[in-house]
């Protein structure tokens, strides 16, 4: 394996190497070298460029940059919704390159949960089968799904809601529901793309107490904002900029200020 | 699984109910028409099978050489070519089931104040065996009336309700002319031959009768026509050559002469008759089929619009972990789904026009269960063959692209 450092990292904290040299086997992921290019007609585009990373069990992870620096790309990677162009990715310790594409979905749907930063929920489905359309994915029946749609909802504070449709709440409320989805098949990592982007500072906080009592309960969470408020709710910071990852700190949970 | 399929299913085709109906209706028309075409090709079919059923099977008419074109009346002219004789040798042939000289024409019959004119047979009781024609009431005449040119009568049903009206004709008496007939029974209905007569208007009574106390022949013995029943349809081609031969031996032909009879097949011609509504009933069939056709195309257009649209919505259900097959699975749910309503009420249609078709048009129609059947498999069909284009390609979007699609 050639592992292709970036030189070019001088803020690259030393823990992330430290984890590397463990060889940490019980990551829940673990990037190695990797490289996304797009194809465009002008040629390859590349966007990520020799990216590593290791996220532990338990993680609140912010990825930071600046808008085009690829921390969606990176995303879209993580959630299998995309495949790098080169290097690795181990999900729980297995090569997502290796797996089948219902093999990746079953990881979409069990391992993994997506929020959007546009919360994604379907128009015309109330928010209880909003909720549950993971489990019909996973073969879960009927009054099970509903069952635990209910369960979720009620833990993001939309108990009440179950039988609204999207357009009838707010946007924060949305993303309760959207969470609630990603919740709902007890995911070990939860993906969010600037989950805060669409909303008010003051509900982006709500938002953010969310994810933090999530990740108290042990969930691993990594979520991409470019706010700094938003980001100082995180454990640890990742800083990309131009493809790379030029910034990697912890900072204590209570900690005010993020580092950078 | 299915249950919560079949409810968005449901849910999608709700979310736009004008194109869904729109969509449907294509189907509707296309196996509404399929049913009725084929209601009424098959009713073709049937109507020219019972026809020719009312014939009788395997049956020759040798028609003789004097060929009255309408005047029956005056009975003057030639002398027809065949007589009782020729019957008779035709009846000892190979392959020969039943042979019924046969002396026609029309006459005037009265009953009380009751005038009917009708199409009278003279023959033998052979006749009745030939054409496979049951009597409904009463009894045949026998070998000894025919011997005795008794005047008794067997009526159809066409004449015994014009003459008779209510009453029960057998044993009663009806006049021709002068000379009272009694009507010994009464046949069983045939309906419309080929040609479309009425098959039911007409007299049959013994040859002789017919001949000496109705129309008064000048030559006697001699006949029109003789029926022709030969035991099997593989016998026919053998019993036509041989009659032939027969008939230019006995009437003393040289080989240079022409027949002074013909003989006609009407198995011949019932097959023929038979082989046209058959090709009609497909060529309506095939009609039809092309709206069906169309219909289908409909549904992959408005699938594929709904694929497009739904680009999003697919990229959504895919990131929340909907495997292809899932996809796939629910566009092509939509289109079955589409297309069975579309089909269960393009049946019920096609039906309805079927039997509006029986009741004022007079026609006849067969709506079988088979063809029920067949439009609900060709439904199902059309559903999963014009759905799973669009369904496929919504199973091979990019989860990426279709998450960004706007
Ligand atoms: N499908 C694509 N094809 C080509 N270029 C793309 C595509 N998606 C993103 N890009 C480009 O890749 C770069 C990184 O995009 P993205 O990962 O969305 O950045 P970020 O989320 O950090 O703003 C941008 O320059 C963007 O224009
Ligand atoms: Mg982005």
């Amino acid at each position: 394996m050639v592992i292709r450092r970036s030189g070019f990292s001088p803020t690259m904290a030393p823990e992330v190497g430290l984890k590397d040299d463990l060889q940490n086997k019980d990551a829940v992921i673990r990037v190695e070298s990797l490289f996304k290019a797009y194809d465009t007609p002008a040629g390859p585009f590349p966007v990520l460029k020799d990216v590593n990373l290791v996220i532990l069990p338990g993680e609140f992870v912010a990825i930071m940059g600046p808008s085009g620096s690829g921390k969606s790309t990176f995303m879209n990677i993580l959630g299998c919704l995309d495949r790098p162009s080169e290097g690795r990715y181990l999900l729980s310790g297995r090569d997502v390159a290796e797996l089948g594409k219902d093999e990746t979905a079953a990881l979409r749907n069990r391992t993994i949960g997506f929020v959007f930063q546009g919360f994604n929920l379907l128009p015309r489905m109330n928010l209880a089968d909003n909720v549950a359309l993971p489990l019909v994915y996973s073969g879960i029946a009927h009054a099970e799904r509903r069952a635990q749609a209910q369960a979720v909802l009620d833990k993001v504070g939309l108990g009440g809601y179950a039988d609204s449709l999207p357009s009838r709440i707010s946007g924060g409320q949305q993303q309760r529901v959207a969470i609630a989805r990603a919740l709902v098949n007890r995911p070990q990592l939860i993906l969010a793309d600037e989950p805060t982007g669409n909303l008010d500072s003051h509900t982006g906080e709500e938002i953010m107490g969310v994810f933090r009592a999530l990740n108290d309960e042990g969930i691993t969470i990594v979520l991409i904002t470019h706010e700094n408020d938003i980001a100082a709710h995180a454990k640890r910071q990742v800083r990309f900029l131009d493809g790379r990852i030029v910034h990697d700190a912890s900072t204590q949970p209570q900690a005010e200020a993020a580092t950078c | 699984m299915l249950g919560a399929m079949l409810q968005e299913a449901w849910r999608a085709m709700g979310a736009n109910r004008l194109r869904t109906l729109l969509t449907m209706l294509g189907m509707v028309i296309g196996v509404g028409a399929v049913v009725l075409m084929m209601a009424i090709g098959q009713g073709a079919q049937y109507a020219v099978a019972q026809t020719i059923s009312s014939m009788g099977s395997n049956i020759f008419v040798v028609l003789s050489g004097y060929t009255s074109t309408g005047g029956v009346r005056s009975g003057s002219g030639n002398a027809p070519t065949l007589n009782v004789a020729d019957a008779e040798a035709i009846a000892e042939l190979e392959g020969v089931d039943t042979v019924a000289p046969v002396h026609w024409g029309s006459v005037q019959m009265v009953h009380g104040s009751n005038n009917w004119n009708a199409w009278v047979q003279g023959t033998t009781p052979a006749y009745l065996d030939a054409r496979s024609w049951p009597l409904a009431e009463g009894a045949a005449f026998t070998d000894s009336d025919v011997r005795a040119a008794t005047r008794v009568a067997l009526i159809g049903r066409t004449v015994a309700q014009n003459l008779f009206g209510d009453e029960n004709p057998v044993d009663k008496t009806f006049r021709i002319g002068q000379a009272p007939f009694v009507v010994l029974g009464v046949l069983a209905p045939k309906g419309q031959n080929l040609e479309g007569r009425d098959q039911d208007d007409l007299v049959v009574m013994p040859l002789t009768t017919a001949q000496r106390r109705v129309f008064g022949t000048p030559f006697q013995g001699s006949v029109r026509q003789i029926l022709v029943k030969a035991s099997s349809a593989e016998a026919m081609p053998t019993v036509e050559k041989s009659m032939e031969a027969l008939l230019r031996q006995r009437h003393r032909l040289r080989d240079s002469a022409d027949n002074d009879f013909t003989i006609r097949n009407l198995t011949a011609v019932a097959d023929t008759a038979a082989e046209t509504t058959r090709v009609m009933s497909l060529l309506l069939g095939a009609i039809a089929s092309v709206s069906l056709l169309v219909g289908g195309i409909g549904i992959m257009n408005i699938m594929l619009v709904s694929v497009t649209e739904r680009t999003r919505e697919i990229g959504i259900r895919m990131a929340i972990g909907a495997r292809e097959r899932d996809i796939l699975a629910q566009f092509l749910l939509e289109a079955i789904i589409i297309s069975v309503i579309g089909c269960a009420i393009g049946l019920v249609l096609g039906v309805g026009g079927a039997l509006l078709a029986n009741q004022l048009a007079r026609m006849t129609v067969v709506v079988s269960g088979s063809s029920v059947l067949a439009a609900f498999g060709v439904a199902a069909g059309v559903g999963v063959f014009f759905g799973f284009y669009p369904a496929k390609k919504a199973a091979r979007l990019d989860p990426i692209e279709a998450l960004r699609y706007q």
